[in-house]
C-alpha cells in the first residue's frame, strides 16, 4: 500500500476511535472481527484491529512507546504468567502442611518462597476450601484478580451476569457451573473491592494420596482457585 | 459513583458464558491494548490505577455494557493520552506527529519489560494512622453516594457487619483517583450475612466478604 493511502488510513481510523471514545455512535457491527463467539451480549466493531494498530503507530512514531516492549508484555502473559503459576502453589500447600499454614497466614511470602514475584500479588491472601466451607472470589465493581498465580481473568469472570450474581445467588452461579453444594455447607463470597487479591486453595481431591506434587499440580484448574469448581481426579486441564 | 459498573446484586443480566481453553486474548489488538495500557500506566498521575478504574466506570453506560473488556480500555486510553499531553488531539485525527514535535522519551525499553511485568507498586503504605475500627466489631457501611470514584458498592451501603481482620494502611481510592491526595487509612475485611444484605430469599449459611476502608464505615 502506498504511504499516503496508509496515512490516510491511519486518520480515519483514528477519528473513529476518538468518536467512539467521545461516546458517538460510530455504527458498530456486532459480531465481525473477532475470533471468539459473543461472550457479553456485546458487539465488537470490525475496525478495532486497525483503530489500535493505529494509535500504537502513533505512539511509537512519538516515541514514546517501543514496539519490542509490548511483544515483551503479550508474550508475558501469554506464555508465563498464568493458572500453572496458582496451580504449583495449591499442589505444595497439598502435600506440605508446613506450606500451607504459611500460606494461610502470610501467602504473599509463601508463594515467593516458589519463586513468584510480588506483583499484584503483593497482597495475595489464600482462602481454604474444606469440607464445610465454600470460598468463591468475584470483583463486582471491575476485573482484579489475582494475576501473578493465574495470569489474566477469563471474559466470564470479568462479565456482567458473574459479577452481577455472584454475591446475590452465590449457590445458583456455583451449580451453574456445575457445583453443588450442600444447604449446610457455609459460602463464603469474597468481592475484591480493595488492593487485596484472593486465591482459592480447593479441597484435595480424594484418591490423590498417591499422587506426587506435579501430578497434583496437574489437576488443579484455574476454575478451582476462583472457587467456581472442584479439583477431580479425572480432569486435567489443558495448559493454555 | 452509582454507574453501571457497580453490579452486584444486578439481575437479567443472562447466563455466564464459560468458554473452555479460552485464549490469554482473544485477538492481537486485545493484547496490543492491553500492553499499552501497562506501558503507560508505568508512569503515576493520571495514570495511577484508581484514575484508570474511575476512567472506564464513566464511560457512557450504554458504552460501558455495549462493549468489550478491552474496548473499554482502549476507549480510556484514547481520552487519556490527550488529556496527560502524550498526544494532541490534532495528532490523533491526522494519525501522525506534528511537524516538528520533539522526539519523547520511551517509556518502557524491551529491558525494562521483565522488571516491569514482575513488580507492582503496592497499595500498601506503612504509616502510623490509627484504626477507627478493630477486629470483632460491628459496624455498618456508610450510607453515601460519592459521585466520584468509590470502592463502596451500592449493595452493602447502610448494612452491618462485623470486622474480621484489620489489613493494615491502603491508600484511598476515592480521593486518589482524582488525584486529591492518598488519605492513607486502615483497610479492613468486613464479613456481612447474606440475610443482612439480601433478606429472607438469601440462605441463611451464606456470607459476603469485603475489603473497607476507614472512611467507609461507621460504629453499628
Amino acid at each position: 500500500m502506498p504511504e499516503s493511502q496508509k496515512s490516510v488510513g491511519r486518520r480515519g481510523f483514528l477519528k473513529t476511535a476518538a468518536s467512539s471514545a467521545a461516546g458517538i455512535v460510530t455504527g458498530a457491527k456486532p459480531g465481525s472481527g473477532h475470533a471468539a463467539p459473543d461472550q457479553d451480549h456485546q458487539a465488537i466493531p470490525s475496525d478495532l484491529t486497525l483503530r489500535v494498530k493505529a494509535l500504537e503507530s502513533l505512539l511509537v512514531d512519538k516515541g514514546l512507546v517501543d514496539r519490542v516492549a509490548l511483544d515483551r508484555i503479550v508474550d508475558a502473559f501469554e506464555t508465563k504468567i498464568g493458572p500453572r503459576n496458582g496451580a504449583r502453589v495449591v499442589a505444595r500447600a497439598w502435600v506440605d502442611p508446613a506450606y500451607k499454614k504459611r500460606l494461610l497466614t502470610d501467602a504473599s511470602t509463601a508463594m515467593e518462597e516458589l519463586g513468584f514475584h510480588r506483583h499484584q500479588g503483593e497482597d495475595i491472601v489464600a482462602l481454604e476450601n474444606t469440607a464445610k466451607i465454600h470460598n468463591l472470589v468475584v470483583c463486582t465493581l471491575c476485573s482484579c484478580y489475582p494475576w501473578p498465580l493465574l495470569g489474566l481473568p477469563p471474559v466470564w469472570y470479568k462479565s456482567a451476569p458473574y459479577r452481577s450474581r455472584a454475591v446475590i445467588d452465590p449457590r445458583g452461579v456455583l451449580k451453574e457451573f456445575g457445583v453443588d453444594v450442600d444447604a449446610d455447607l457455609e459460602v463464603r463470597v469474597w468481592d475484591s473491592t480493595a488492593e487485596i487479591r484472593y486465591l482459592v486453595i480447593p479441597e484435595r481431591p480424594a484418591g490423590s494420596e498417591r499422587l506426587n506434587e506435579e501430578a497434583l499440580a496437574a489437576l488443579v484448574t484455574r476454575d478451582s482457585m476462583i472457587g467456581t469448581a472442584r479439583v477431580r481426579l479425572d480432569v486435567t486441564e489443558v495448559p493454555a | 459513583m452509582n454507574g453501571v459498573h457497580d453490579m452486584g446484586g444486578m439481575q437479567n443480566m443472562g447466563p455466564i458464558r464459560h468458554e473452555p481453553h479460552e485464549p490469554t486474548f482473544h485477538d492481537r489488538w486485545e493484547g496490543r491494548v492491553y500492553a499499552l495500557s501497562r506501558v503507560l500506566r508505568s508512569r503515576s498521575g493520571l495514570w495511577n490505577l484508581d484514575a484508570f478504574r474511575h476512567g472506564i466506570e464513566v464511560l457512557p453506560p450504554v458504552d460501558y455494557l455495549r462493549m468489550s473488556y478491552y474496548e473499554r480500555w482502549f476507549a480510556w486510553m484514547l481520552t487519556t493520552v490527550v488529556a496527560a499531553g502524550d498526544v494532541t488531539q490534532t495528532e490523533i485525527d491526522s494519525g501522525t506527529p506534528a511537524a516538528g514535535a520533539p522526539r519523547m522519551a520511551v517509556l518502557v525499553t524491551p529491558e525494562a519489560v521483565s522488571s516491569m511485568v514482575d513488580r507492582r507498586g503496592s497499595a500498601r503504605r506503612d504509616v502510623a494512622v490509627a484504626p477507627r475500627f478493630k477486629s470483632g466489631q460491628r459496624v455498618r457501611a456508610r450510607n453515601i453516594h460519592p459521585s466520584g470514584h468509590t470502592r463502596l458498592p451500592r449493595y452493602v451501603r447502610a448494612k452491618s457487619g462485623v470486622v474480621i481482620l484489620d489489613r493494615g494502611v491502603f491508600l484511598f481510592p476515592d480521593t486518589r483517583a482524582h488525584l486529591r491526595g492518598d488519605k492513607p487509612q486502615h483497610l479492613y475485611s468486613v464479613r456481612f450475612s447474606a440475610r443482612e444484605l439480601w433478606g429472607e430469599q438469601a440462605s441463611r449459611r451464606d456470607f459476603i466478604h469485603l475489603d473497607m476502608w476507614d472512611d467507609y464505615l461507621e460504629p453499628a
